[in-house]
């Protein structure tokens, strides 16, 4: 089946088995590794993309459902020469430490960072009519559908509250 | 080659000269931009763009029986399967760690959700589709479950310890104690659960088999995969760079690892495995369950005169590796009369192996516990109870302690937390619908020094390349290992590279028990110390002396950059540690303290950690930052193992049933407060070279039981039944909490 996805700005033109997820069309058919498979479930976040600029599991989704959707993806931030404020913070206050689960980890921070900026209330959000500011609990409430075995989340909730002044909205 | 021997205690070194000032620094990680921009290459994401095939795996349906007979036919007519491999190539589960072979199949079933199959196709989709058409008929079989019926009993292997330590004669020091602390304990089965299921890609070009992996220890690798393959072992090579997350599990060879090879073999493909999430639960390894029971004979003025700590476990047929529950209780407390014991109780489910701390991870959840009621038994705080029981030299063994910080970690942490403000009595302290408590907890991990080996090369510029067959799964490998060669060789760290995970590396211990850092770094130190000696002769320099800083030797009012010694030459020096006399002579471990303060919800039931402090002491730490991390994950991991983790069997038919990510609760986000970690400034002089111990695996030694301690201390409920879920703090607590609220 054709599609063509839009990743990072660029148009990708796919035949692909419409069983295809949108994780396993990046991973297996673009060359697109930085998106991660932990659970292919929708329960563990490694594989966070942003979609039109929201949070997906990009392993709970087809492909084929993308057309005209823009993607964003790690690889889409910024790269190893040229970090996004998000990856530089992350390096700085070492908040990973297997690496696994850190490009969702990146991800799912600059897309949680703009549902707050966009006013989004979450569950720990004191008053839902003032609008919400970027706190610890905050942080931890809206990262909690990104796992972290090697369990970084002290450091990564210290690398987003340090980007947060910084971060520009992603590509 | 050159080696060290840890015969003796080390002296000062280079690292204590400190004269680069690189050494012990948190120093950003080498590969860590490669990380967060998501170009570090795991083991599915090789040969990306090449014409590859994949695998899926057949899970059996039974729990216990023979594999009547396998019907492909189906599956082999959907267009693009390639082939379905099945029969006794097939592999029960992971290795062992260092065992020769994975156990095959054999035409049995021995636990639900076995590989019998794999399906190799031409895409991810139709293998995944096709391995549900491969049917299997079993004759099924009677299997056994339950820890506690205790069907078949047997002695473990001598791995991980010596199952069996006993001293004097307890039964009749127990019967004389004035006080007598009997209570059994339970830990459920637990899941390593790394965050990258395990993954191979696997490349047979007619003669050479290449095998990306994710894989903690490398050496045994070629060797297991010749034995599954047939290839001979020289001509196998098996890398692993990057691996996300290994806790144990990834110490033995995955069954991906050998079905994809037999899959590249049989198709001529290169094939990609990934687990599912499911095969991870149900075909790597897991931790097995136990039963604890704790006796300790006190004295009323509160003296230990007794300790026997005796435990059950798990494990299924043909498998020696117990959980070592026990292994702390052989030194952490006195007592001139001793049992420490395991029996494995063989059950039909999937294998047990290693997973991180283990015996600590366990044992301590039930001896920590122990302490702090006897404590309370004899109106004696926690930490006072532990000062006055802190044995001069190893109880089981009289060996002399190598350097023992218990007692300096406890009370620093007590200051830093303020333990004094415990509230004296259960229930005492509330806040609204919240009970708030603290409780504490020592923690000690066995240290071992393993042999290993690196290379290091020095490029004609003065660029050092550090090789060695060694791994990272998160611990910082990386990092230590150029840290350790750039303050030896005076060098800035970015003149410093670092190349792991590849099997024609210099062999080296592997990422395991903690031994990782001191190992491979001290093979490092080795190294460096040749490469010294080379560039000192070329300069007529005594080696000792001689003082290296950025890029240049100093020798009295010579300065000399290290590219004008090698003239346009690359020198390659290769380093080994061993393990010597030193293991024999003094008794080694890293020891800690875990202070938590806790709420628990009179409403619910639910426990909120408010408030979490490790201190710990490992003798030297090599990065201050990879270092915190790693007892942050041993924390968390104790935050787990204390509220949430517990891998359910079914006791009827054998199935693990919460075999994922959505049933099977990790701690998360919103579970963890920041956390608090201090490392004590300490030298081991006896450990290695770099007078260093393990610290990957202190932190969550006993972290649990401060937690459950806290909960006693917050609502009078004493778990010893673990997790400390809310059903079972409910149900314990007094009505008057909820009619107060």
């Amino acid at each position: 089946m054709n599609v063509t996805l839009s990743i990072n700005g660029r148009d990708h033109a796919l035949d692909i088995d419409p069983r295809t997820s949108l994780l396993d069309a990046c991973r297996d058919h673009l060359g697109l590794t930085g998106s991660k498979k932990g659970c292919d479930h929708g329960q563990c976040g490694a594989c966070t993309m942003l979609v039109n600029g929201r949070r997906i599991n990009a392993c709970l989704t087809l492909a084929v459902m993308h057309e005209n959707d823009a993607i964003t993806t790690v690889e889409g931030l910024g790269t190893a020469e040229n970090l996004h404020p998000m990856q530089a913070s992350f390096v700085e206050h070492d908040g990973y430490q297997c690496g696994y689960c850190t490009p969702g980890q990146v991800v799912s921070a600059v897309g949680m960072l703009g549902e707050i900026g966009d006013g989004w209330p979450s569950h720990v959000t004191k008053d839902i009519k003032t609008g919400t500011e970027i706190s610890g609990d905050e942080i931890r409430e809206r990262m909690s559908g990104n796992l972290c075995r090697c369990s970084a989340y002290p450091n990564i909730v210290d690398a987003i509250s340090a980007a947060a002044g910084k971060t520009k909205e992603p590509a | 080659m050159n080696k060290h021997v840890m015969d003796e205690a080390i002296g000062e070194t280079r690292l204590d000269r400190g004269t680069q000032g690189v050494i012990g620094k948190g120093a950003p990680r080498y590969e860590g931009k490669l990380k967060v921009s998501g170009t570090a290459p795991y083991a599915y994401e090789y040969l990306a763009g090449e014409d590859v095939a994949y695998g899926f795996i057949v899970p059996a349906s039974i729990a216990k029986g023979t594999i009547r007979s396998v019907d492909a036919t189906k599956a082999e007519a959907v267009p693009g399967v390639l082939t379905v491999i099945s029969g006794d190539r097939i592999v029960r589960a992971a290795s062992q760690p260092m065992a020769p072979a994975a156990q095959t199949i054999d035409g049995e079933v021995f636990h639900y959700n076995q590989p019998v199959a794999v399906v190799i196709a031409d895409r991810f989709e139709t293998a995944r589709h096709a391995a549900k058409l491969v049917k299997v008929d079993y004759d099924a079989k009677e299997g056994r479950f339950d820890i506690a019926a205790r069907t078949t009993v047997r002695e473990p292997a001598s791995m991980p310890m010596e199952p069996n330590q006993t001293r004097g004669d307890f039964e009749s020091a127990f019967a004389k104690a004035e006080i007598q602390y009997d209570q059994t304990f339970t830990t459920p089965s637990y899941q390593a659960a790394a965050m990258e299921p395990h993954a191979t890609t696997a490349k047979w070009d007619g003669e050479r088999l290449t095998v990306w992996t994710s894989h903690q220890l490398l050496e045994t690798a070629p060797g297991q995969l010749s034995k599954h393959t047939g290839v001979d072992a020289d001509k196998i090579t098996v890398h692993s760079p990057y691996i996300g997350g290994g806790f144990g599990s990834k110490l033995g060879l995955g069954p991906d690892a050998v079905m994809a090879c037999l899959g590249t073999i049989a198709t001529g493909k290169p094939v990609k495995i990934a687990l599912t999430r499911q095969n991870v639960f149900q075909a790597t390894s897991r931790r097995g369950e136990t039963v604890q029971r704790v006796r300790i004979g006190v004295t009323k003025a509160g003296k230990i005169t007794c300790f026997a700590h005796e435990t059950d476990t798990t494990n299924s047929p043909g498998n020696g590796f117990f959980e070592p529950s026990g292994i702390s209780s052989v030194f952490l407390y006195p007592g001139e009369d001793r049992i420490v014991s395991h029996n494995i109780v063989e059950t039909d489910v999937l294998m047990a192996s290693a997973c991180r701390a283990p015996g600590e991870a366990t044992g301590m959840l039930a001896t920590e516990g122990a302490l702090d009621e006897i404590a309370e038994q004899l109106g004696l705080d926690p930490v006072e109870f532990r000062r006055m029981n802190e044995p001069e030299v190893n109880p089981q063994t009289d060996t002399p302690f190598s350097s023992r910080r218990l007692i300096d970690c406890i009370e620093e942490g007590a200051r830093r937390f303020g333990w004094s403000d415990r509230p004296k009595t259960p229930g005492s302290r509330r806040e609204g619908e919240w009970l708030i408590g603290m409780g504490m907890a020592s923690a000690s991990r066995k240290n071992d020094l393993m042999e290993s080996s690196a290379e290091i090369e020095m490029s004609p510029d003065g660029r050092a390349t550090v090789r060695t067959g060694m791994t990272d799964i998160g611990t910082g490998t990386y990092t230590i290992l150029q840290q350790i060669a750039a303050e030896m060789l005076g060098l800035p760290l970015d003149m410093v590279d670092v190349e792991l995970g590849d099997s024609r590396f210099a062999p080296s211990s592997g990422s395991g028990g903690s031994w990782g850092a001191n190992s491979a770094g001290s093979s490092v130190y080795v190294a460096s110390l040749a490469l010294i000696r080379e560039l000192a002769s070329r300069i007529d320099a005594d080696a000792e002396t001689l003082t290296l800083k950025d890029g240049h030797a100093i020798s009295g009012n010579r300065q000399i950059p290290f590219a004008d010694i090698l003239k346009g030459e690359a020198i390659s020096v290769t380093g080994k540690i061993e393990p010597g006399k030193q293991a024999e002579e003094t008794h080694q471990a890293s020891y800690g303290a875990h202070f938590c303060e806790v709420a628990v919800n009179v409403v619910t039931g639910e426990t909120r950690i408010r408030r979490l402090l490790t201190v710990g002491a490992a003798g030297r730490i090599l990065n201050e930052k990879t270092a915190t991390s790693q007892c942050y994950g041993g924390q968390i991991w104790g935050i787990g193992y204390a509220l949430e983790e517990d891998l359910v069997i079914d006791k009827r038919n054998g199935l693990i049933v919460n075999h994922d990510l959505a049933e099977y609760h990790v701690p998360v986000h919103a579970d963890v407060p920041q956390l608090d970690v201090v490392l004590l400034e300490d030298r081991d002089p006896h450990a290695s070279p770099l007078a260093g111990k393990g610290i990957g695996e202190l932190a969550i030694a006993g972290v649990g039981a401060a937690i459950t301690n806290a909960i006693y201390n917050a609502c009078g409920v004493r778990i010893r039944d673990y997790p400390a879920t809310l059903d079972k703090i409910l149900a314990e607590l007094p009505d008057d909490y909820l009619t107060a609220a």
